[in-house]
């Protein structure tokens, strides 16, 4: 090995940019990188900026952080769909369209990775650290320093997949890089690599969130709170962090082994060399599968608590719902050769597989009826959160008939790799995930930020994602039925496929459309936030504990402990006062009980750091820089040590009593806000 | 709905007071509970990875199989090791719990060295069926052989340093209540990569032996 290939690995100058889109790709996350931090040179908020943030374990700020990434990271999934749309529209007959073939096939790939791993992982750990302390009455999560490692190897996988941007390609493997056209044989660029640690470093980092919230679920709930008397989003969190656990391992291994191959020259999953290729497919769907249910139950759990609030009734049929969870978390194990029941498997094997593909419809559709009854005769307000529910239950029942075609393997056959399945998993993945995470984000909103989102402009953004989504994803059902495979990038004219994509195209922009109109409504609400203040701390009229504690929500979460008796704690609550005061800790119990001293984590900078060092890691993987993979590697492990040598006292800090007070006094007379919360 | 009446489910909440013994006691349940929790993810990844053995281990594609390579007193000697291993890891826990610190060094030291002799064994094999051209590039059943037994050596490795960094602490603050938790964590992890070695040896070597 000579000297320059041992400090430069693979790079090259000749792997930066090649054409106009890439290289505008390209400067625009340069730029993204750049303006951050002199952003916050310029408003001098470097020091708020490091311990407020950077460095914080209060899992309400980890929560934002984690939205923040996966809002950004949702524009980059979103251009590349909007390119992939102006392809599709375009590329027909003589015409070539917008890219070439190549490029095209990364844009896919990119788009799937990043949509799945850094957009819907992120809103979903956004959500959970927002919410599930709160919700449970907690002060803090079970492990919060591993809170804060969780996030930043999430943040440096993000980094990593986009730096595939800038210096050499992305992966044109599809976003799930089957072999062996994901193996160096036929993918000799960095591309793969990208991919493969790009998702390693997140995925360990969501592994390690799973393991933190199940164990906080399990053994941080109050005084009182059985699990049958949990709040419906927390169950379905207790149940997506389950399935984290025990899923996630399985897609390290599977990466692990894929990149042991591509980097030094094993077989798993070559071609020659005795490897097996179905075995990597059965893998990533083993964990590709329970994935899937992780994401949306989640969602799930946002539409049980919107329903019963917006409609003023309790959830019906509570306990059918915590069932339908764990049945749901079990079948999720039990259907992932559906995937690929054309490789071959044989009759009985398809067929069972196709069973528990229907049969797993029956615990979701439990919670569509649920929710509906829940309605039933309810005295039902159209807010925004109540209005992606509507949009979510039409269109989700929809998709999953569409999905309980598929499960039979003899229609499947006909459909497998077709835009039907395309148009199916969106509409899973968009009106079910992410309406879901929308309904949730306005839902709570205000307890995180003392205000609350502009209604006007969030009806609007939701009218515009409703019809972008229409038709942006209903003519790829018929495109799928006129026989369109997903993932071209030419067509013959004669097939009569364009007018199809070109309507496909318009809903592509109306939904671009409709996500403009959320920005502006979170800048609107932002300058409006003094008219949009919440200062009663329950802007919905709650059920759940959460919206017991002012807002925005104190660092501390509850100034003193509550203990539940019974489901909808604080619903009981306000029936039992009858008076609209209720139990509210900030005025009538705080007075009457002495606050108490409260033992929190001081803030670490470790956290940041191993994502840091991971990021070089990864980086010094896909570049076969095997100093930098030293350098990552020895740098994490001494950021772990510090911790591990610094005394236990040192690691926490008690907020006295009377501070607690003062600060309590300060929501009493509305003059907390979100940078003292 | 009757509002009136306090049923069990409309009572209302009430406050709550842990003291601080009280939540030092649920921290540490708390850790030891997500401890356990992570070693079951831990456990998941190498049934993977068994799985994947499963799957591979007779595409030798012209290489050695198992029965050509594994020698059996070789590895009953490294079994032996990691279990005497784990044995004087538990004499380290019984010091431990009768405060006898300089006891609980030397166990502890003890146990290291086994798991150091175990480490250098494994490596030696490695080193052997490298350089008699056996590495992990000649075909799929010795991939994923390499790889789940060095997956497994790498967690004893890991374990070594951990090991290292919790003698120097207990050797410079004392048996303190942090230390006797990280010890408590550490015995769960060494005894955990002992089984996971039964598994190895049973279904790897014998199975490849028989």
């Amino acid at each position: 090995m000579s000297l320059t290939t041992f400090i430069f690995g693979r790079l090259s100058w000749a792997l930066l940019p090649q054409n106009p889109i890439a290289w505008f790709g390209s400067l625009f996350f340069l730029s993204c990188a750049l303006a951050v931090p002199l952003l916050i040179t310029k408003f001098h908020y470097w020091k708020p900026f490091w311990n407020n943030w950077l460095t914080s374990l209060d899992p309400k700020r980890i929560g934002v952080m984690y939205i923040t990434v996966a809002v950004l990271m949702l524009v980059r999934g979103g251009i590349d769909a909007l390119l992939m749309r102006t392809q599709q529209a375009t590329s027909v007959g003589a015409s070539q369209g917008i890219v070439t073939a190549e490029h095209f096939q990364q844009i896919f790939s990119a788009h799937g990775s990043i949509m799945i791993f850094f957009v819907a992982m992120g809103m979903l750990f956004g959500l959970i650290n927002l919410v599930v302390p709160l919700q449970i009455g907690a002060r803090d999560v079970a492990f919060p320093f591993l809170n804060s490692v969780s996030f930043w190897l999430f943040a440096a996988g993000a980094v990593l997949i986009n730096c595939a941007l800038v210096i050499g390609d992305f992966s044109t493997a599809g976003w799930l890089a089957y072999p062996p056209l994901s193996e160096l044989a036929y993918s000799p660029t960095v591309g793969v690599d990208y991919w493969i640690w790009a998702l390693q470093i997140s995925g360990i980092g969501s592994l390690l969130g799973g393991i933190n919230f199940f164990v906080t679920i399990l053994k941080m709930r109050c005084k009182g709170m059985t699990l049958m008397k949990m709040p419906m989003f927390s169950w379905t969190v207790l149940g997506a962090t389950w399935l984290t656990a025990i899923a996630f391992p399985i897609l390290t291994v599977t990466l692990t082994l894929l990149a042991l191959d591509r980097t030094f020259g094993m077989h798993f999953f070559t071609a020659g060399g005795g490897g097996n290729m179905m075995m990597y497919v059965n893998l990533i769907w083993a964990w590709g599968h329970p994935e899937v249910y992780i994401l949306v139950l989640p969602a799930f759990g946002v539409f049980s608590e919107v329903v019963p609030v917006f409609s003023g009734k309790k959830l019906a049929g509570y306990t059918s719902m915590v069932y339908s969870v764990i049945a749901i978390v079990f079948l999720s194990f039990l259907v992932w050769l559906h995937h690929f029941f054309t490789m071959g498997a044989g009759a009985d094997v398809n067929a069972f597989f196709g069973i528990m593909t229907a049969v797993i419809a029956i615990p979701t559709g439990v919670k569509i009826f649920n929710w509906l009854f829940t309605m039933y005769k309810g005295k039902i307000r159209f807010a925004t959160p109540m209005l992606w529910f509507m949009g979510f239950v039409v269109l989700f029942t929809l998709g999953g008939v569409a999905g309980v075609v598929m499960s039979e393997p003899v229609a499947d056959y006909q459909l497998h790799n077709g835009l039907f399945l395309v148009a199916h998993f969106h509409t899973m993945i968009v009106s079910g995930v992410l309406f879901g995470y929308f309904a949730g984000l306005t839902y709570w909103f205000p307890k995180i930020f003392g205000f609350s989102l502009d209604e006007k402009l969030g009806r609007r953004a939701f009218w515009l994602w409703l019809f972008g989504f229409i038709l942006a994803f209903g003519p790829l059902y018929i495109l799928g039925l006129m026989g369109a495979t997903r993932r071209i990038d030419h067509y013959s004219a004669t097939l009569g496929y364009q007018p199809w994509f070109i309507i496909a195209a318009c809903g592509a922009v109306l939904i671009a459309f409709g996500f403009i109109t959320q920005l502006q409504q979170l800048y609107v609400s932002i300058k409006n936030r003094h008219a949009l203040r919440d200062k009663t701390g329950d802007p919905w009229n709650g059920r759940t504990l959460e919206w017991t504690i002012p807002s925005p929500a104190p660092f501390y979460n509850f100034s003193v402990e509550p203990e539940v008796h019974s489901r909808d704690a604080f619903w009981a609550s306000k029936l039992h006062n009858k008076a609209d005061v209720a139990i509210r800790q900030t005025s009538a119990v705080a007075e009457a009980v002495e606050a108490e001293d409260i033992v929190l984590p001081r803030n670490a900078w470790q956290g940041l750091f191993i994502g840091g060092f991971a990021f070089l890691f990864g980086f010094g993987f896909v570049w076969h820089l095997w100093w930098l993979v030293l350098v990552g590697l020895i740098g994490a492990v001494t950021c772990l040590l510090t911790r591990v040598f610094t005394d236990d006292e040192k690691l926490e800090r008690v907020i006295p009593a009377e501070e607690v007070a003062r600060i309590e006094e300060s929501y009493r007379h509305g003059h907390a806000s979100y940078s003292t919360a | 709905m009757d509002t009136n009446t306090t049923t069990r489910e409309h009572e209302p909440l009430t406050i709550h007071h842990t003291s601080i013994a009280e939540q030092d006691l649920k921290k540490d349940q708390t850790t030891f509970f997500g401890f356990w929790i992570y070693l079951m993810t831990d456990l998941l990844l190498f049934a993977s990875l068994f799985a994947v053995y499963g799957v591979l281990r007779a595409n030798t594609f012209g290489g050695p199989s198992g029965a050509d390579i594994f020698s059996a007193p070789f590895v009953l000697t490294e079994t032996l090791i990691l279990l005497t291993s784990s044995f004087t890891m538990g004499l380290t826990m019984m010091a431990a719990r009768a405060n006898r610190k300089p006891l609980v060094l030397a166990a502890l030291a003890a146990t290291g060295l086994l798991g150091l002799s175990f480490v250098s064994l494994e490596l030696s094999e490695f080193i052997k069926l490298i350089a008699a051209g056996h590495g992990p590039q000649q075909s799929a059943f010795l991939s994923a052989y390499f790889t789940l037994v060095g997956t497994h050596g790498l967690h004893v490795m890991i374990g070594l340093a951990w090991l290292l960094a919790l003698g120097i602490s207990i050797g410079v603050r004392g048996l303190t209540r942090p230390n006797m938790r990280k010890l408590l964590l550490f015995s769960m992890f060494w005894h955990f990569l002992d089984l996971v070695w039964i598994f190895l040896f049973t279904l790897v070597y014998l199975w490849g032996i028989l």
